[in-house]
């Protein structure tokens, strides 16, 4: 399977590269690690007329701690964060969830915006943050513009990026408690069938996320000692839409939640 | 209809020699390597980035060769298992345990898992035989049951022997 011709720009800032996607509109993508666009380029599910290469604009590379916020440039692989000596300190979550980051060999390239920008319902990156209520930085030749990741993730594969937007940066918040995270793929590193995330926020409060449930990734907040979490969760699991593809099917997807759910809020209090 | 793209100029380090060649934006690492360079020990599964297979290191990391351009590596330094034995032959550390362990059968996947692991014993010179399931959950290997490629790995690993004749490239 190879990819249908295109035309390849290698911008050397942000300026000229959104310059670019303004030109193309639609037509144009961001190529940063490639690790989901090159799969669907070879597939031809896509068939953009430009690829725009931004992993070599210099200030897009940064991890940086920013207020109570954890700044990541478009162009940090996730293996640099999970290799970030920090990360578990200032986003606990994210240090135990991005190791079910697809594979070594991808993460090594994979960027972590790349994954946000993607926006699969299952993976790691867009349910963390969703969880931890983090902010997604756009910027288009009109300026720039912050958006929190629930505004950001509109559906399935789908964002509220403009055609002539990029991604240069995503927030994380810091400072969030211990978390707990677990998945189920056919193959450790593949695409979740179902992920569930869990942090607590305080002695009596707990977040749960859910991703590979709907068409976006679900949080809920919960009293953490409250009797009936556990019946909160088998009730959320049966309200949940879910959707089935070639990998499981809508019920599969539920006695995952029903399962993996209570799994991670005991492991979060033990 | 068929549109070409006019081929762009590709200068890399390949195994420590430059090199040089042409290619259409849309052509593959993969097809650089083996079609172009004619480097053929990268081999080509999937081409979606699930077997493999095509893994090279490409600036000092292990990657899939199939989910990367050729005309991305301008100026890249790419490692591929032709790189692992010496002018003579002989083989490395890593490869002569995978030979003792019979960690290959018909071979197909080999060279992309040495490569895997030729990156990360490099950065983690002691990892636990977890992580190096871990690892080698980045590949498919359709003949050897994996047991064998993970006892190879932990072989290395246990005499210490560093898993790789170093060529300078990183
Ligand atoms: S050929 Fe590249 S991962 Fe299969
Ligand atoms: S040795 Fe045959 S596929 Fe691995």
């Amino acid at each position: 399977m190879k990819p249908r011709s295109f035309e390849y720009l290698r911008p050397a800032s942000v300026d000229e590269a959104v310059e670019a996607l303004a030109r193309y509109g639609d037509d144009a993508r961001i190529l940063a690690g490639g690790q989901s666009l090159i799969p669907m380029l070879n597939f031809r599910l896509l068939e953009p007329l430009a690829l725009v290469d931004i992993r070599h604009i210099a200030d897009l590379s940064h991890i940086r701690l920013d207020g109570d916020m954890l700044e990541v440039g478009a162009a940090v692989t996730q293996n640099r964060l999970l290799s970030w000596p920090d990360l578990a300190r200032h986003v606990p979550l994210l240090a135990i969830a991005m190791p079910w980051v697809g594979h070594f060999q991808t993460r090594n390239r994979g960027t972590v915006c790349g994954s946000i920008a993607h926006a699969d319902p299952s993976s790691e990156i867009p349910l963390s943050l969703a969880m931890l209520g983090g902010e997604v930085v756009l910027q288009s030749p009109r300026g720039r513009r912050v958006l929190k990741a629930d505004e950001f993730q509109t559906g399935m594969l789908s964002t509220a990026r403009e055609a002539d937007e990029m991604i240069v940066a995503v927030r994380f918040p810091t400072g969030s408690g211990k978390a707990a995270f677990r998945e189920v793929a056919r193959r450790h590193g593949d695409y979740a069938i179902v992920a569930v995330g869990a942090v607590s926020l305080s002695p009596s409060e707990i977040l749960v996320g859910i991703g590979g449930a709907a068409d976006r990734p679900v949080v809920r907040r919960y009293a953490s000692n409250g009797g009936d979490l556990m019946s909160e969760i088998e009730a959320l699991a049966w309200e949940l839409e879910t959707y089935e593809d070639l990998h499981a099917s809508q019920r599969m997807r539920r006695d995952l939640v029903r399962r993996l759910a209570p799994a991670v809020i005991s492991e979060l209090r033990s | 209809m068929i549109e070409q793209k006019p081929k762009q100029r590709v200068t890399l380090t390949l195994n420590g020699r430059k090199v040089t060649g042409d290619a259409e934006p849309r052509l593959l690492l993969t097809d650089f390597i083996r079609h172009t360079l004619g480097a053929t020990g990268t081999h080509v599964g999937c081409e979606h980035g699930v077997c493999g297979c095509c893994t090279v290191i490409i600036d000092g990391v292990a990657a899939r060769s199939c989910l990367a351009f050729a005309v991305q590596m301008d100026g890249a330094t790419i490692e591929t298992v032709e790189s692992l034995a010496d002018e003579d032959g002989r083989m490395n550390a890593l490869q002569e345990a995978f030979r003792r362990h019979h960690a290959l059968q018909c071979g197909f996947c080999t060279s992309g898992i040495l490569m895997s692991f030729t990156d990360f014993l490099r950065r983690n010179p002691e990892p636990s035989r977890d992580e190096v399931v871990d690892v080698l959950c980045g590949h498919l290997c359709r003949c050897t049951g994996y047991a064998n490629i993970v006892d190879a790995v932990m072989d290395v690993v246990e005499a210490h022997a560093p898993p790789q004749r170093d060529i300078g490239a990183v």
